[in-house]
């Protein structure tokens, strides 16, 4: 209990560095937002307009001002309007929410249900045909950025055989399977050899021969003891992939036209859209935290012999 | 012996490569810029081995020209953050204290972020640009060789012949030039090689977004950003340079594994390799 409070207790300062980070960040980027805003609209404006904006959006106050007032907005939950839209920055976000969670979600369980099986077999017939096979495969998905994944897939999936839509208009059964598979490659090829490992470590320790000598069924032991020494390596990958997920992926979103969070960023970053940013900076800082906190957490859960706060070192 | 064999054939390989960079301008058969309407969107065959793409230039060419901008920049990032990050790391672990501690919290911070979103963030910052993406990726790529220098140069700074060189009168500057550095230095280079396939994923991403390299220059992920819309008719033009990254990051992922393999199984353990 002590060590929950610490870690909480912890996060204060990164949170308060994150802030002022992405708020010193955005507001030095040198690119002026007002004349960014303008051009937006198409207008031709004069020099007057323009200071009449800075004053108005509040750009002529000190750095310092400008970021406690920032601050104290963000505490009231109010992230500002965007730059571009005009629309309130938090709602807007929380409207793109859902389609990251459900591609976050869809794309970690295909990647539970390729890796762990994979990894699995390919450790048990170590060095044999299959193992090499299922390597091959990891190796190659490794080395596959996953725009071109998304790509081939456009053009074989959608194009040639026509199965499935290229563009998702809407979120739907259909749509999400191109950018679930694109993501759940990549992944996959990457914890499947972690799993691998894993198992191999866990398959070389005495209690495997003990279990043998025993009578216990192989497939016994694998079932029970190997895999639920293997769930904490697991779950810390799982944990770090959502937590990347989560904050949507931007690649893969702009390409499929997938409206979360990621494609959201992207477009905003092109438009010098900086409240959009920041709350998506916010947002990914506050995940990370989380996710770590929860991941140290269930580690006791899974394996009592990690003493918490030992980890600290 | 048959580990030295496959390490001197990726190394050829790693060579050939990093050949072609450098001399792409005198291998492509034609000008990778001049645009040519009449022979747009022609096909690959025997005259253009990769088609042309829209503006009739001709694809080999600009993908061998692409590589030379793809594979020095990712390069020059690779050394770049090795380098700065072995230094930092080396002094933090030589002579820990506060330094040590403020440092590590730095970089706890640029861990925290998935990096391509702080990527994009400074990126965004900075603009386009290739020069602005690595430096982009440099800034949160850096503390992962820190954390490796530190970690050895911790577990050897106590060391009986460190000690020796203390008597004998050796500054600290000396002391880390003729033995932390030579000591810790075989596991930073491995992690460095197998870091070149990832980077050269993460530099190509950045400018498919379009926050790298800036048409009409040639590089990979911004070719393939631009033939996107092409892909239905003309895949050759979308397909040519994403074969092209896959075929690299290939070879520099299995010159890092075979190195690493080579140099010494235990010491470098499999996290760095991602």
């Amino acid at each position: 209990m002590v060590y929950i409070i610490k870690r909480v207790l912890q996060l204060i300062p990164i949170l308060f560095a994150i802030t002022f980070l992405s708020f010193a960040m955005m507001r030095l980027a040198g690119s002026d937002v007002v004349e960014q805003k303008m051009l937006n609209t198409g207008q031709v404006i004069s020099e007057t307009q323009l200071e009449m904006a800075r004053e108005q959006l509040g750009l002529n106050s000190p750095f310092l001002v400008q970021y406690f007032r920032w601050l104290g907005n963000l505490l009231h939950g109010d992230m500002g309007v965007s730059y571009v839209s005009g629309k309130d920055v938090f709602e807007t976000f929380v409207s793109k929410l859902p389609a990251t969670i459900l591609l976050t979600a869809t794309s970690i369980a295909l990647t539970v249900i390729i890796s762990i099986p994979l990894g699995v077999i390919s450790a048990v017939y170590q060095n044999k045909f299959i193992d090499y096979v299922i390597r091959f495969f990891s190796f190659i998905g490794n080395s596959l950025p996953n725009f071109f994944v998304s790509l081939v897939l456009m053009y074989f999936l959608g194009i040639k055989l026509g199965w499935l839509p290229i563009i998702s208009k809407d979120i739907n059964s259909t749509s999400i399977i191109m950018p679930t598979l694109t993501l759940a490659i990549a992944m996959s090829s990457k914890y499947l050899r972690q799993v691998r490992t894993t198992v191999l470590d866990e398959l070389s320790k005495d209690y495997i021969v003990g279990a043998k000598a025993r009578g216990v069924k192989f497939s016994i032991t694998l079932m029970g003891s190997v895999l639920r020494a293997t769930l904490v390596t697991i779950i810390t990958l799982l944990a770090l992939s959502i937590g990347s997920l989560l904050g949507g992926t931007a690649i893969v979103e702009s390409i499929f036209m997938w409206d979360g969070v990621g494609k959201m960023a992207v477009d905003a970053i092109n438009m010098r859209d900086y409240p959009i940013i920041q709350a998506y900076v916010m947002w990914m800082a506050i995940i990370y935290v989380l996710v770590n906190l929860i991941t140290d957490l269930s580690y006791r859960f899974l394996d009592p012999r990690i003493r918490l706060g030992d980890r600290e070192s | 012996m048959k580990k030295k064999i496959k390490l001197t054939i990726m190394s050829c390989l790693v060579v050939l490569i990093i050949f072609m960079a450098i001399f792409a301008t005198y291998i492509c058969p034609y000008d990778p810029y001049e645009q040519d309407l009449s022979v747009a969107y022609q096909a690959p065959g025997l005259e253009h081995l990769m088609g042309t793409d829209a503006y009739g230039r001709d694809m080999f060419s600009r993908v061998i020209i692409g590589g030379q901008v793809s594979i020095l920049s990712t390069l020059a990032l690779v050394a770049i953050i090795a380098v700065f990050g072995t230094t930092i790391g080396i002094i933090c672990g030589y002579f820990g204290n506060k330094v040590d501690f403020v440092v590590m919290r730095i970089s706890d911070l640029c861990l925290a972020f998935p990096g391509l979103v702080f990527a994009l963030a400074v990126a965004a910052i900075l603009g386009g640009g290739i020069v602005n993406a690595v430096i982009a990726l440099a800034v949160i790529s850096w503390p992962k060789y820190s954390r490796v220098a530190r970690g050895l140069t911790l577990s050897i700074k106590d060391s009986t012949y460190i000690e020796a060189a203390k008597l004998a009168g050796d500054n600290s500057l000396q002391i880390i030039c003729r033995h932390v550095i030579p000591n810790i230095i075989g596991p930073i280079i491995v992690t460095a090689t197998l870091d070149i396939g990832t980077m050269m994923m993460e530099i190509a991403g950045l400018s498919f977004l379009g926050l790298g390299a800036q048409p009409p220059v040639a590089e990979w992920g911004s070719m393939m950003s631009n033939g996107r819309s092409m892909l239905q008719t003309y895949p050759w033009v979308v397909l040519s340079p994403g074969i092209a990254i896959f075929i690299s990051v290939v070879i520099f992922n299995l010159f890092g594994d075979t190195l690493r393999d080579a140099v010494d199984p235990k010491n470098v353990s499999q996290s760095f390799s991602k």
